[in-house]
């Protein structure tokens, strides 16, 4: 009996082994490639657009919109959304602002106070959503107008100045590597945390899960309400961290910004390859999404392109991407 | 080990769903090192009990014991804890996680808050090799075969060290190779301080690994048999209530079944006329059909006034036949309605060819949950009801207490709500949506998953008659005695192919079962499909 069991099946055993990561690797290779490809592109068809200045200029502007999606990339993993990162990130920015400008804390404390923030917004998001059991896309939505909302009655409407606030400015401009702005290098930093975070940790490993059978997930033991939570403060932390870093960046806290960042987040994480429905995300593909993001706006900005039809390229590249991933799954499938 | 010979005991177990009383004063007793089968019909209350043991849903009244101490796990983890461990019937696995990651979910170990995948996979390649299970630890779970994904199930019940192993039917999806691999780590397992609880229909399966036999019906304790002295056609007259049953069919017996009855000489007519067919016009022919994923050149016919008979095993490409000619899934081949070739893209032109297909999963194929009997039954046929674009809802009430009338649909009103009513009057709704439409091709998917006994009779007699009015119907269902029961003719398939057709007359359980498990040689864990 055994040994039958053992020819009928043992091929099973020699076949090559598919790792997990195959899959995803190729949706990585993929957007890079479409990175790559867009980067020749205007390489060519402008002669300023590898100036070092300019390449540091998309660098600069990916940062902040990366940041927010390294944060949505996990949301989106359980198969959820979260809406509220632009405005969220906002709030932040003038909470911080608050602690720094307004009550002269010490710089630490106004940035873990920011950062604490944004850990607040994710946690009502996750409260909302595990234990009110709303939608993810309304919880977030009501999160997204509250904290537009808050930002300008907190900040009178008015721009708060870090003028006061000694090497604040330096967060994002500095250069600890020549060259390089802080801002990209905590942008890397955090990318690399968030890999770390998704592949090697349960906050990871149960985003991932419940993404891919959340009733699974329960029924294995995992205490899924407790865990979606956690999964939206980290969210919530990654924004924060933007919302710091946008407030650097500017010297200041611009309470009327923020509305629409959210989305271009998540259209970095979907280029990226990050299924919307859950269960595969990858962080690669999300800082790959967030570059071509910036790469896209700042080529068409450099050929003289109008603003106008700079979102229509991009609204097109997202439907391209979404649709080159699709594809590849039908094939798989 | 211990005093009290009974490791598990439940006694007076009730549960009530909304509409349903689905345990009603259950027993149960385990005792140490024994397996004890559990049985009864669909709907008898097996999974339910199973799910009260495993701490999934809680008693509303009884008690559980576990070594003589009261229990009451508050969830499966707990259950787990307790030693208690369920392979569940419906597979929870998280598909675009490893193997691994799946068998350990909840338990990662991990240094410094992180995980290690490494421990992880080889804890997993330990336990395959203690249970002899060819597995790739580090395989994405949606990469195996259903039967692999079983193993897999069966492999996180055992990596817990459960005193207590639940199973519930474990070799739908196995072949008869991986049915004896699951018996050996049964066996294994037994041992003075573990028991198993074994639900099957599959009666020859419970002859071999049981040694007790519980059975229950219609949410109720019937009666604790020892398998030894038991003769099959006792357990089954047990379950079913009665002595003669077709379900039974002990051998080619009566080739009259007895549920024919009241549906008339008719059918019983046609039944003989099935083993010609050349009397009767083919409505559908379908001739090479193939799909990427599974099927490989399938080819029947379907005469007028017939039921045509799907068996198989679980994912052995029944349900993807209809898929197929309905246009769900793409396909090749040829599908031929009255003689004359049709293009199927997509279910509406399935409609439109007179093919209405009732999935399996009612609630969510079948019906508008939320809105009411009148809705749900013009909900293929609004073309047709509409005057200058606007519906005309007094046609649809006619309509629909026309049909109410007609297949006996019991409901206060035309205005209920298709979720308030019995999965049985529920299946009969979502008939009537297809008769209004007047399709005279049906094909209906497991048509009595999860209704109960009595409903049943009436929907096997609704179908019968419906035949017996020159509908055509290809019933596919994973109970044989259903099947057995229905059907003129049964195609039987494996593994997306055709294995062979028979008359109803000279088919028995056996017969069919043979075909069902007819595997080409190359069957492994891992499904082809995604290995290109």
């Amino acid at each position: 009996m055994t040994t039958t069991s053992t020819t009928t099946t043992g091929p099973t055993g020699k076949r090559p082994a598919t790792r997990f990561g195959n899959r995803q690797q190729l949706q990585q290779i993929l957007a890079f490639a479409g990175l790559v490809g867009i980067f020749a592109f205007f390489s060519i068809a402008s002669p300023y657009f590898l100036d070092w200045a300019n390449v540091k200029g998309i660098l600069l502007a990916t940062a902040v919109t990366g940041i927010m999606a390294l944060g949505a990339t996990f949301v989106i993993a359980t198969g959820g959304i979260d809406l509220s990162v632009g405005t969220g990130m906002t709030l932040c920015s003038v909470m911080t602002g608050v602690f720094l400008a307004n009550l002269g804390l010490p710089l630490v404390v106004g940035v873990l106070g920011g950062l604490a923030i944004g850990a607040l917004i994710g946690l009502l998001n996750g409260l909302n959503v595990s234990y009110l059991r709303l939608p993810p896309f309304i919880a977030t939505l009501a999160m997204m107008m509250v904290a537009q909302g808050l930002s300008l009655v907190i900040s009178g409407t008015k721009p708060i100045y870090f003028s006061d606030v000694a090497g604040f400015d330096q967060l994002a401009a500095g250069e600890l590597i020549p060259g390089l702005p802080n801002a990209v290098l905590i942008f890397f930093a955090a990318a690399a945390i968030a890999g770390l975070t998704l592949s090697k940790t349960l906050t990871g490993r149960y985003a991932l899960s419940i993404g891919s059978n959340e009733e699974a997930t329960a029924i294995s033991g995992v205490d899924v309400r407790r865990w979606k939570v956690i999964i939206y403060v980290v969210a919530g932390l990654f924004t924060g961290l933007a919302g710091v870093v946008m407030a650097s960046r500017l010297n200041s806290a611009q309470p009327g910004l923020g509305l629409g960042y959210e989305l271009e987040a998540i259209a970095a994480v979907v280029i990226g390859g990050t299924s919307l429905r859950g269960g595969k995300a990858t962080i690669l593909g999300t800082v790959i999404g967030a570059l071509i993001m910036a790469t896209l706006t700042n080529g068409l900005r450099i050929m003289s392109i109008p603003q106008e039809w700079q979102k229509v390229a991009v609204g097109i590249v997202i439907v391209l991407a979404v649709y080159a991933d699709i594809l590849r799954r039908g094939k798989e499938a | 080990m211990s005093d009290s010979p009974t490791l598990l005991r439940a006694t007076g177990i009730s549960k009530s769903f909304p509409g349903v009383r689905a345990l009603d004063d259950v027993h149960l007793d385990l005792r140490h090192g024994e397996v004890l089968a559990l049985v009864g019909e669909n709907g008898a209350g097996k999974s339910t009990l199973l799910k009260l043991l495993s701490g999934i849903y809680r008693p509303e009244a009884g008690t559980m014991e576990l070594d003589g101490s009261p229990m009451s796990p508050s969830g499966p983890r707990q259950a787990n804890e307790l030693g208690i461990s369920v392979i569940h019937q419906e597979f929870h696995l998280m598909p675009d996680l490893t193997v691994a990651q799946n068998i350990f979910i909840g338990r990662e170990p991990r240094r410094a808050g992180l995980i290690r995948d490494d421990v992880l996979e080889r804890r997993a390649a330990a336990l395959f090799e203690r249970l002899g299970i060819p597995l790739d630890p580090r395989q994405p779970v949606s990469h195996l075969s259903v039967a692999g994904q079983q193993m897999v199930e069966i492999a996180k019940a055992l990596s817990f060290d459960a005193r207590v192993l639940i199973m519930d039917e474990p070799t739908a999806a196995l072949t008869e190779t991986e049915v004896a691999t699951l018996f050996r780590i049964v066996r294994d397992f037994v041992s003075p301080r573990t028991g198993v609880i074994y639900v099957s229909h599959r009666m020859d399966e419970i002859k071999e690994i049981s040694d007790r036999i519980t059975v229950l019906r219609d949410g109720r304790y019937v009666d604790t048999l020892p398998t030894a002295s038991t003769a099959t056609r006792e357990v089954i007259a047990a379950m079913v209530g009665r002595q003669l049953e077709t379900g039974a069919r002990p051998g080619a017996a009566s080739s009259d079944p007895a549920g024919l009855d009241a549906a008339g000489l008719d059918a019983a007519g046609l039944d003989a006329a099935g083993l010609d067919p050349a009397g009767r016009a083919v409505v559908l022919s379908v001739r090479g059909l193939s799909t990427r994923k599974l099927l490989r050149d399938v080819s029947f016919e379907l005469h007028r006034g017939e039921i045509l008979g799907f068996a198989g095993l679980m994912g052995a490409g029944r349900t993807e036949v209809a898929r197929a000619i309905i246009g769900a899934d793409r396909s090749t081949g040829v599908v031929e309605v009255n003689g004359r070739p049709v293009t199927v893209r997509n279910p509406a032109d399935a409609v439109r060819n007179g093919i209405g297909y009732l999935s399996e999963d009612r609630k969510r194929y079948g019906l508008l949950l939320d809105q009411d009997v009148v809705r749900n039954i013009m909900l293929s046929s609004l073309p047709g009801m509409t005057r200058g674009g606007f519906v005309r809802d007094a046609d649809g009430r006619r309509v629909a207490a026309e049909m109410v009338d007609r297949l006996g649909i019991r409901t206060p009103s035309v205005t209920q709500t298709a979720k308030n009513l019995s999965g049985g009057n529920q299946q009969k709704v979502v008939l009537a949506k297809w008769l209004v439409r007047d399709c005279d091709v049906l094909i209906v998917d497991e048509p009595t998953r999860g209704i109960d006994v009595g409903a049943k009779d009436e929907i096997y007699g609704l179908l019968t008659s419906l035949a017996a009015q020159g509908k055509s119907i290809i019933v596919i269902s994973s109970e044989l005695p259903e099947v057995l029961r229905l059907a003129d003719r049964i195609v039987v398939m494996c593994e997306g192919r055709v294995t062979g057709t028979l008359a109803n007359a000279d088919a028995t359980q056996h017969d069919i079962m043979e075909l069902a498990t007819r595997f080409g040689a190359d069957r492994s864990l891992v499904t082809t499909g995604d290995a290109e």
